[in-house]
């Protein structure tokens, strides 16, 4: 199981290693794990090569901006569902599920001209508004907010406080941990996303890290040091969210597989 | 107080709140999925460029395009060698660890945390890491298969090694999500059933074929249903890694759609693509329940 283990994350440490070392050392065989001398050079040169800084900044403006606006619509969406009586509401929520079945692929081409036509194509909004509603998010925080008891909600409507009021004050704090989950599961989704960037970008400066790491790939083939060097880059900030949501995210995992 | 409730519940007012709690999300799903879903259905009866205003209505003809089309048959052919591929060996490694880590071992949180590393790393960077673990002069693949005197391979332009690279790392990529999810099943299933079998003398093996498999078997047909959906959208490790080649041999469905619309900008053909492609994993999927439903055990 340990060998597994050192199996599984050995790729990394290659990556990261390699990333230190100078071309003699990364071009030697019987490849060297420990690098001669531990240089940034790799770092700096991937940096100059390609503007990573930008890249960088729009992806995290990008997920921020997709997280907090998802954490919004569907907490929304969540509450009508789970608390309020209209006709419809049992059809429409079942519609809605099973919007979780089409493969995005099917909806790719369409979405894109929408984009086109409103103008939107290699702009922000291109990466953000389609992200900006989930049914996975809106039926993850419909399920926590049923199990939310109603008293405290009456108490406070009774005290004269408004719905949106209930929902912000009252139900949202209690539902922090459904909330993180979607936030942490959002952020990474969005964050590694390729395709969908792929395709509704064009300029340099609108790349995310994904795009720009893969477009760096075609360029520079075989500089592994730079490639490594940037692939670290691309790969820590996720590395970072995920060590202190670790719980929340396998918990988003285990959630998106009882549903059935 | 049921009477009151009723009326409260027919009261006019809560209609408009939830319609103004879910239009955001009705505004964007209407925009990026209902309408989609809708228009490519229309696309694909079509001839259209994108750039030109005229479509010229085609009938079935992209369909029969594509039924025609070799091309197509080998995409098909090698997301099912994909598929089939990864999925066993993804699903069995993920049930091995899974099991491991329920029983007390030391180290089992740094063990998770490796085995599921690979999950939340982004595609593009794992591909690359990879493109560099497959390199055929100084890549750490063939360094290791030679300590067994294999000879050097050239993973990525070989037309028979590359989709077994590609598989490869699909597997390393992915079975991290399968790990959590069986361990989450195996923490379902009760002891006294163990402890049970215990006593009328069930040796480990039999404990695991008799108990643990069949308790198990909802997890494990969730998991095999989502692997199959998730094998045949393959796409950013395929683009990266090989760009669907060497000679084609990689090219995944996806990965021809992707060709199809926004380097051709064939728009009725690819989402014509787009739903035999959708038609293909909804009948794998009605399928796997018609046939699997009847081999799964729910605990009482």
């Amino acid at each position: 199981m340990y060998a597994l283990a050192f199996i599984t994350v050995a790729p990394f440490l290659w990556m990261v290693l390699t990333s230190f070392k100078e071309l003699p050392d990364i071009l030697t065989y019987p490849p060297r794990w420990i690098p001669e001398r531990f240089m940034l050079d790799n770092f700096r040169s991937a940096f100059e090569a390609a503007p990573f800084t930008r890249y960088y900044f729009n992806s995290l403006f990008v997920a921020i901006t997709v997280t907090l606006g998802q954490l919004m619509t569907c907490s929304l969406a969540a509450y009508a569902f789970a608390r309020l009586q209209f006709r419809g509401r049992e059809v429409l929520f079942y519609l809605f599920l099973g919007t979780m079945m089409i493969p995005g692929q099917v909806i790719m081409i369409p979405s894109f001209m929408v984009l086109y036509w409103l103008g939107w194509i290699d702009t922000y909004y291109a990466l953000i508004v389609p992200g900006l509603a989930s049914a996975f998010g809106t039926f993850l925080l419909r399920q926590f907010f049923l199990t939310i008891p109603r008293d405290l909600e009456d108490a406070a409507s009774i005290d004269g406080c408004s719905r949106f009021g209930v929902l912000w004050r009252i139900i949202l704090p209690l539902s922090r941990p459904a909330l993180a989950t979607l936030a942490v599961f959002t952020f990474m989704g969005v964050f590694n996303d390729f395709l969908w960037a792929l395709i509704v970008v064009s300029s340099d400066e609108m790349k995310t890290v994904q795009l720009g790491l893969a477009i760096f790939r075609d360029r520079y083939q075989t500089d592994w040091g730079q490639l490594m060097a940037a692939s670290v880059t691309a790969t820590l900030p996720i590395l970072m969210v995920f060590f202190f949501a670790q719980k929340y995210f396998i918990k988003g995992i285990t959630l998106s597989g009882l549903k059935d | 107080m049921s009477i009151f409730h009723a009326q409260q519940g027919r009261k006019p007012g809560q209609g408009w709140s939830a319609l103004l709690f879910l239009s955001p999300t009705l505004l964007v799903f209407s925009m990026f999925v209902l309408f989609p879903v809708f228009f490519s259905f229309y696309l694909s009866f079509h001839k259209w460029n994108m750039f030109s205003a005229d479509t010229a209505f085609v009938g079935l003809e992209n369909y029969s395009r594509i039924l025609r089309n070799p091309e197509f048959w080998g995409v098909l052919k090698n997301t099912v060698v994909y598929t089939l591929g990864t999925i066993p060996l993804n699903m069995s490694l993920a049930l091995l660890v899974a099991f491991f880590l329920n029983k007390k071992i030391a180290g089992k949180k740094f063990l998770r945390t490796a085995f599921f590393a690979p999950v939340i790393m982004s595609s593009v960077a794992a591909a690359v890491i990879w493109r560099w673990v497959y390199e055929p002069n100084f890549g750490l693949l063939n360094y290791c298969l030679s300590w067994f005197g294999i000879p050097a391979i050239n993973w990525l332009n070989d037309p028979t090694a590359a989709m077994f690279a590609l598989i490869v790392m699909g597997v390393w990529k992915t079975f991290g999500v399968n790990m959590v999810l069986f361990s989450a099943g195996l923490q379902g299933i009760p002891d006294h059933y163990y402890e049970a079998a215990e006593i009328d003398g069930a040796g480990r093996w039999q404990k695991f074929w008799s108990i643990t498999l069949p308790l198990l078997s909802p997890t494990t047909f969730f998991i095999l249903v989502m692997s199959v959906i998730g094998s045949f959208q393959v796409f950013d490790t395929v683009y990266v890694l090989t760009s669907g080649g060497p000679l084609g041999t990689t090219k995944v469905l996806v990965f021809y759609l992707y060709e199809h619309a926004f380097k051709f900008f064939e728009m009725g053909y690819a989402s014509a693509v787009a739903y035999v492609m959708f038609v293909i994993i909804f009948v794998l999927t009605l399928l796997q329940t018609k046939y699997l439903k009847g081999t799964i055990h729910y605990t009482a």
